[in-house]
């Protein structure tokens, strides 16, 4: 509970709306796309597969922000070790970690 | 790969781990409660525990629903693949889980029809390229698996195919999370939230625990990255006395979860009012059923199940270790009577077991043998 | 004074897939039904090829059955792996491989066309792997009981000058080198079998490992202490058994280990892990620290060894395991399989 998978949509089934050919690192699958019939789906877009079928679209700008984020860490740390090094802790509020 | 290589980054990882030994207080003892199997399995594959600090205890929790399925069921499941007309189709993860007489792929080697799917879809395509025979398709997980069997079971019925039926064994997360939380030996501080799960059912569901039991959960990803973002989080919050619901997951779970999905679920599934857990025992409203409108399709009306309730080894103490009130190792039978190769109980089976886990990623680095032990 | 009859150790009821899967259970039926009862005074650990010297003149001999479906898949077919696994074999075990007998046994009813392309297949990978195929049988068996075909094949070389290979001669600080990728075998027969419904361009590694070997025998032969070709059970089985019988520990960087992405990829999608997985043109070679270095160049430069790596190394605890680190700093212990490896969902 469970294997997930982002994937990258290729093709849409001419016979099936809900089918689509998604890949993986050059591995190809069909899959169902009915779960997210609300979503309007595209070639190129990321969608995570569990058993065969898309369960959600992968939001690439969540993904970067997330990672900006993590990247970030221990910055702010560097910045307040630098300010404290010059004896202004009282004057300046720390920056939220 | 994308979306998984990037959350695999040393140097981010590096940091992020730091980030939660500068802020996991030294003299205080924290334990987090992983629930989903999924979890479990890639703290050990990633070896996450190594860099965690010492004072920062992961529990696992019971959201490996191979390992909640009593023995009994998958008798029953079985039962229906002795008429010789019946093709038994189920995922991998069942395919090694003991029943009384053996486990499925035992007894596919006595001769019955028994085939691995990947998807429903393929248990559905098997029956339409099989007309004259009877495909069954053994149906588990939570609530991230249950809208696909829901889905397949829809497109059967559309398409009017007859030779198919699910034996439904699709269970809920959020009474194992209230059988957890009303243990009396519970002793959680925090909750790693079921990230796929989560795809389905959206992060209200789990309000209720940071408000009525005040602990945070965090819906968490299963990259090395998100685990541990979500282990910082969860820190945050109990630094600050805060108790609330947070989406570590935010590039693949929707906050109010994915309507198409529980629509799906609703018309197909009905709640059971009770139904049991291995080794938690019975548990209301806690699993679903096919409704009366899907009876045809339902394995359940249309085989005569057996039902016997097969009671664990009394040695056994798979529950103990499901709630997470024993570590693995502390059960009696661990590595001895029960090994992946002899499992007694489905945690030491199912990859995602925490016994299984423990067992195949980690109880050898912690014990330095001394001299060779062979095992035949 | 009569000897006691040997005992087994075997408790298995009744033999299954797993017993072939070339992990635990088939280790189990070895060392618990067919060691006790047909070698039980040997105190050898079990290798590829058996050495046994024959008026003074040092010979391996190995044999090996192929059982395959489907008989054709990208990359090979059932013939080549049968005539490059048992080369495969004896050149892991030090020696050069020099003549093949085969053993067919044909399902009534199998055209006779996929046989004849079979056939030629063996010739054409015997040549290239510079082996004669010298004699053979052949058993018809009523139609549904045999999967079209299965062919053994046995075969007996000579030993290469200046090694002396075996799981007693590792030591902690010896290096593990690898020949190539893996995985790719494994992925390409469970995709061939089109029960998955996945696609890739993928194809069997199969080839001999001869050239390779030789190259490191040229190179570093007085450093090469232990050899294998990671079959069924995959890298992760052939590591374990070493680990085992050598009484070391194996640590690897996991990031080191060559993975194609298309193997990464299924393996994935599936829930398998790469080492678990069977190839059939890799081995894995341990060398002492001195020699690693000229021994990496040298399968480099040798035809179809540029993907060769240096993986990880021999070390003493924890003993009889194999550890692998992430790069930032987790391990696990990678262990042997069970049975198949099997799809999972969650």
């Amino acid at each position: 509970m469970c294997l997930a998978i982002p994937a990258k949509i290729v093709e849409f089934s001419a016979e099936e709306q809900t089918r689509a050919l998604v890949e993986v690192a050059g591995v190809r699958r069909h899959i169902d796309t009915g779960l997210l019939a609300d979503e309007s789906l595209r070639t190129g877009d990321w969608v995570l597969v569990h058993v065969g079928f898309a369960m959600s679209k992968i939001s690439e700008e969540q993904a970067l922000d997330q990672i900006r984020t993590l990247t970030m860490l221990g910055e702010q740390e560097a910045v307040l070790e630098e300010v404290t090094g010059y004896g202004l802790e009282e004057s300046i509020a720390a920056p939220d970690p | 790969m994308k979306f998984v290589d990037e959350f695999r980054d040393p140097a981010v990882i590096s940091k992020t781990a730091e980030e939660v030994r500068r802020l996991a207080g030294p003299s205080r003892h924290y334990r987090f409660m992983e629930v989903c199997g999924g979890h479990t399995h890639a703290i050990y594959r990633f070896g996450l525990k190594d860099l965690l600090p010492e004072n920062i205890e992961l529990v696992h929790g019971p959201g490996c629903p191979v390992c909640v399925l009593p023995m009994g069921r998958i008798d029953d499941g079985l039962s229906m693949a002795q008429d010789s007309n019946t093709i038994f189709t189920a995922f991998g993860d069942m395919m090694r889980v003991p029943g009384r007489h053996g486990s499925p792929l035992q007894h596919k080697a006595r001769g019955m029809d028994i085939r691995i799917v990947y998807s429903p879809s393929d248990a559905l395509k098997l029956a339409q390229k099989n007309p004259e025979r009877h495909v069954m398709f053994f149906a588990i997980g939570f609530e991230t698996t249950a809208p696909s069997t829901a889905l397949t079971l829809m497109r059967a019925k559309a398409a009017g195919i007859r030779n198919f039926s699910v034996f439904c064994n699709h269970v809920t997360i959020i009474p194992a999370i209230r059988a957890i939380l009303d243990s009396p030996d519970m002793r959680i501080d925090a909750f790693i939230g079921p990230g796929h799960v989560s795809t389905v059912i959206g992060c209200r569901p789990y309000e209720w625990i940071a408000r009525n039991e005040h602990k945070p959960i965090v819906v968490s990803g299963f990259e090395p990255l998100d685990i541990l973002q979500s282990i910082v989080m969860i820190l945050r919050q109990l630094n600050a006395g805060e108790a609330k619901v947070e989406n570590q997951y935010k590039r693949v779970v929707p906050w109010e979860g994915n309507r198409a999905a529980l629509k799906a679920m609703a018309e197909t599934f009905d709640l059971r009012n009770y139904f049991e857990w291995r080794g938690m025992g019975f548990i209301s409203q806690s699993a679903l059923r096919l409704r009366d409108a899907y009876a045809d399709w339902d394995a359940e009306h249309r085989f005569a199940v057996p039902g016997i309730r097969v009671t664990d080894p009394k040695a056994a103490q798979c529950g103990e270790v499901l709630k997470g009130v024993l570590k693995p190792v502390q059960c009696k039978l661990f590595g001895k009577e029960c090994t992946p190769e002899n499992p007694v109980g489905a945690l030491m089976v199912s990859s995602e077991g925490s016994c299984a886990a423990y067992y195949n990623y980690e109880h050898r680095k912690r014990e330095a043998f001394t001299q060779l032990s062979v095992a035949v | 004074m009569s000897a006691e009859p040997p005992k087994i150790r075997f408790r298995d009821m009744q033999i299954e897939m797993a017993h072939g899967a070339g992990g635990k259970a088939s280790r189990r039926l070895i060392e618990g039904l067919f060691a006790p009862l047909l070698f039980p005074s040997s105190t050898e650990p079990l290798g590829d090829a058996a050495h046994v010297s024959i008026n003074g003149t040092r010979i391996a001999i190995t044999t090996d059955s192929f059982v395959v479906k489907p008989l054709q898949f990208p990359g090979g077919s059932i013939g080549e792996l049968a005539v490059n696994g048992t080369v495969n074999d004896l050149a892991v075990s030090g020696a050069r491989p020099e003549v093949l007998v085969v053993t067919f046994v044909l399902e009534a009813g199998l055209p006779t066309e996929i046989l004849e392309a079979e056939v030629r297949a063996m010739g054409k990978a015997a040549a290239a792997a510079g082996v004669v195929i010298s004699g053979g049988d052949t058993k018809v068996v009523e139609n549904g009981k045999a999967d079209r075909m299965y062919i053994t094949t046995a075969g007996i070389g000579r030993l290469l000058p200046g090694l002396n290979l075996s799981a007693a001669s590792v030591r902690p600080g010896d290096k593990v080198l690898l020949s190539g990728p893996i995985g790719d075998h494994g992925i390409t027969i469970l995709l061939a079998r089109g029960e998955l419904d996945l696609e890739a361009e993928l194809c069997s590694d199969t080839r001999s490992v001869l050239p390779l070997v030789e190259a490191l025998a040229r190179e570093a032969a007085p450093g090469l202490r232990w050899m294998r070709d990671p079959t069924r059970g995959g890298l992760a089985t052939s590591l374990n058994e070493l680990a085992r019988d050598a009484a070391v520990s194996v640590f690897l960087l996991e990031d080191s280990i060559p993975v194609r992405d298309t193997v990464r990829g299924a393996c994935e999608l599936l829930g398998l892990d790469p080492l678990h997985i069977a190839n059939e043109g890799q081995f894995v070679a341990i060398v002492a620290p001195a020699y690693a270095e000229a021994a990496l160049a040298a399968l480099r430069a040798a035809p179809g060894g540029h993907e060769a790596a240096l993986i990880g190394e021999i070390r003493e605890q924890p003993v009889a395991t194999v550890l692998g680190a992430t790069s930032y700093g987790g391990t696990r212990v990678i262990d042997m399989l069970v049975g198949d490896p099997l799809p999972r969902i969650c």
